[in-house]
């Protein structure tokens, strides 16, 4: 049994379809991240599993037990909220003690669970400080302490991160993701950012509209991709119209330009190969292209070019050996089980 | 020669801070000069005024004596008085917050079509003149038959009619009415600055509705209360046409009995006096309890 099951979950705000059919089952100790772009509905999935708003369609089920018929005061959920939505008025100490002392937890084991809580987040000698004399980072991490605290059944975060730069938000992410491991606390993590989603995540589910684009680990999203809207969005790719033709008796294959290599069975006519773009090399034979731009970036050199098949990005590891320059006629190639492909009528 | 170079910028930048700081006090000058002219010179000609003498038959005399002031320490009438205005202000205050505080809740929870209807309804009274609210209340006080007396008879929450005109009970309903609008902007505006997710928040640790209002949304909108109490307080204290239409010439407060010595009397020594005094007391009031809410609330809110 499922620890925590959305069923055919939908909700409609008047005409307007907002989550439709949504359908998961979270194991104990897991952590899902809803990817996807703002309006696809994933906040709205979460507020439904926190209660604050009621699903049109479908169950939402934790350990078998009907969620929705339970009001969200009794749910006994941690949240971390996008804005925090720390109280103002208490001190840091006072804020994670708040949901102990809704559970009447008497008053000695209150004190050294809030003063545990705030030393594993990191904020010990923090706790008469008031959340505006706090950086934001310190802020998140009150937010963090308070919804561990009353040690949820699920913990629920909205776009916990989206506040903070890029060096803490990395620094962040490495500490949650510790934390998840330690306390093995279900974790469902509402995000846009697909390096969050695929750093922290167990399992991502990527949504667009309202429905679900696609159940997977993060290197299965990433790696096979069910759509072309889920290979845009979990990073660069490119895509490539190709034709699976045979000339005679000869075995299919599948063209591309100048590249070619035997057809893969089960389809015909014109499909789209999707490649991401470290998975392209520089060859002798291979899609003919010119390099346009050629952007050093550190670790890695950022190539954009013109091929027969439209633009395409190759990415090439700085590993020392000579790249090639703007203007320079080139070939790329790429192993046959890097790319995916869809019939052409699915690329969209 | 290098003294010389290094002269020539520090002396421009000189002039220029000078020609800086002119500049700052001839555009501030028309401002200052209303300023001077409007509410100091004033102030300070009233404040001289209630050291001059007064007789029935001989007027003002620019002398400098304590008569007036002496009058209003030692005469239990204006002790009277002074603290029926206060005590006045104090319930109009205390009314406003109780029923205000609630109605800006529930007018920042409504949806937007009717928030801005409602804060219509709220705001309107202020675009028509307290007179004719006033005289509004005074027709529905009416003696015994007014339609307040009936209303609340005929809902039997009274026996006898209550008597509202020319009693503080009467004007404090109406000053409330009067006040109501500052209270709820007040408390509407510290509303505005409450994280809107903080009631989930509080909810998905367990809390329930009372206990969210009471732990969570009072503490934050309290600075806007108590802000709001400061206005009322002070406008209420200083009300003059409510006072005036409700209380008429039996029941006075510190406003019209400034207006009755001036106007009526003719002693404006005495009446500036009594305003001045007014004025002090109401100074002392409002920047006493801002410094205490100031100090009580400077750790938690910017």
């Amino acid at each position: 049994m499922p620890f925590l099951e959305l069923d055919r979950v939908g909700k409609q705000f008047g005409p307007q379809t907002v989550v439709d059919d949504f359908s998961l089952a979270v194991g104990k100790g897991e952590f899902v991240s809803f990817l996807g772009p703002s309006g696809c509905g994933k906040t709205t999935t979460l507020q439904m599993i926190a209660g604050f708003l009621d699903p049109s369609r479908g169950a939402i089920r934790l350990e078998g037990r009907d969620l929705t018929a339970v009001q969200p005061a009794r749910r006994g959920l941690g949240i971390v909220f996008q804005s925090y939505a720390l109280f103002p008025h208490m001190t840091a100490a006072e804020n994670v003690s708040f949901g102990l002392e809704m559970r009447r937890v008497p008053r000695a084991e209150r004190a050294e669970r809030v003063r545990a809580a705030l030393a594993m987040v990191g904020l010990a000698g923090y706790e008469e400080r008031y959340p505006r004399r706090m950086s934001g980072g310190q802020q998140q991490r009150v937010a963090l302490a308070r919804a561990l605290v009353i040690q949820p059944n699920v913990l629920l975060l909205d776009e916990p991160l989206s506040n903070l730069d890029a060096k803490l938000r990395e620094g962040m992410q490495i500490e949650l993701r510790q934390i998840q491991r330690n306390l093995g606390t279900t974790t469902i993590l509402v995000t846009h950012d697909q390096n969050e989603a695929m750093s922290l995540s167990d399992r991502i589910v990527v949504m667009s509209q309202g429905r679900i684009e696609q159940i997977g680990t993060p290197q299965e999203t990433y790696e096979r991709p069910a759509s072309a809207f889920v290979a845009q969005f979990l990073g660069k790719t490119n895509d490539f119209a190709a034709t699976i033709g045979r000339v005679g008796a000869a075995p299919a294959r599948l063209v591309a330009g100048s590249w070619s290599a035997p057809a893969p069975a089960g389809l015909a006519g014109p499909v789209t190969v999707s490649i991401r773009p470290e998975r392209i090399g520089f060859g002798d034979t291979g899609l003919a292209a010119k390099i346009v731009t050629r952007i050093f970036q550190g670790n890695h050199w950022l190539f954009q070019c013109e091929s027969e098949c439209g633009p395409a990005i190759v990415i090439r590891q700085n590993d020392g050996r000579p790249q090639p320059v703007e203007g320079e006629a080139v070939r790329l190639v790429w192993r046959p089980e890097d790319m995916s492909l869809r019939g052409a009528g699915a690329a969209a | 020669m290098s003294a010389a170079i290094d002269n020539v910028p520090a002396s421009a930048a000189a002039t220029a801070d000078t020609r800086d700081a002119r500049a700052a006090w001839a555009l501030s000058a028309p401002a200052l000069m209303l300023f001077f002219g409007v509410l100091v010179i004033p102030l300070a000609m009233t404040v001289m005024l209630s050291f001059h003498d007064w007789g029935q038959y001989k007027g003002i005399e620019p002398v400098f004596i304590l008569k007036n002031w002496r009058e209003i320490a030692t005469d239990p009438y204006y002790a009277e008085m002074f603290w029926r205005t206060f005590r006045i202000a104090l319930l109009v205050t205390l009314i406003t917050a109780v029923l205000g505080a609630p109605e800006a809740y529930i007018l920042n929870r409504m949806s937007g079509r009717w928030r801005s209807f409602f804060l219509l309804v709220i705001l309107g009274p202020l675009l028509i003149s307290v007179v004719a609210r006033t005289l509004g209340w005074a027709l529905l006080f009416g003696g015994n038959n007014g339609l307040v007396n009936k209303l609340l008879m005929s809902i039997g929450l009274i026996g006898s009619p209550l008597r509202f005109m020319f009693t503080e009970t009467g004007m404090v309903v109406a000053l409330a009415h009067v006040m109501m609008p500052f209270m709820v902007l007040s408390v509407w505006a510290a509303l505005q600055r409450v994280d809107p997710q903080i009631e989930n928040a509080a909810m998905s640790l367990g809390a329930g509705p009372l206990t969210i209002i009471r732990r969570i949304v009072l503490p934050q909108i309290m600075p806007g209360v108590l802000s709001g109490a400061i206005i009322v307080f002070s406008l209420s204290a200083s009300a003059f046409a409510t006072p005036a239409i409700i209380g008429g010439r039996r029941l006075k407060v510190a406003a019209t009995l400034a207006y009755d010595e001036f106007l009526n009397t003719l002693n404006w020594p005495l009446g500036a006096a009594v305003a001045v005094l007014l004025l002090l007391a109401l100074v002392l009031i409002v920047v006493g309890s801002n410094a205490l809410i100031e100090r009580r609330y400077a750790e938690v809110f910017r």
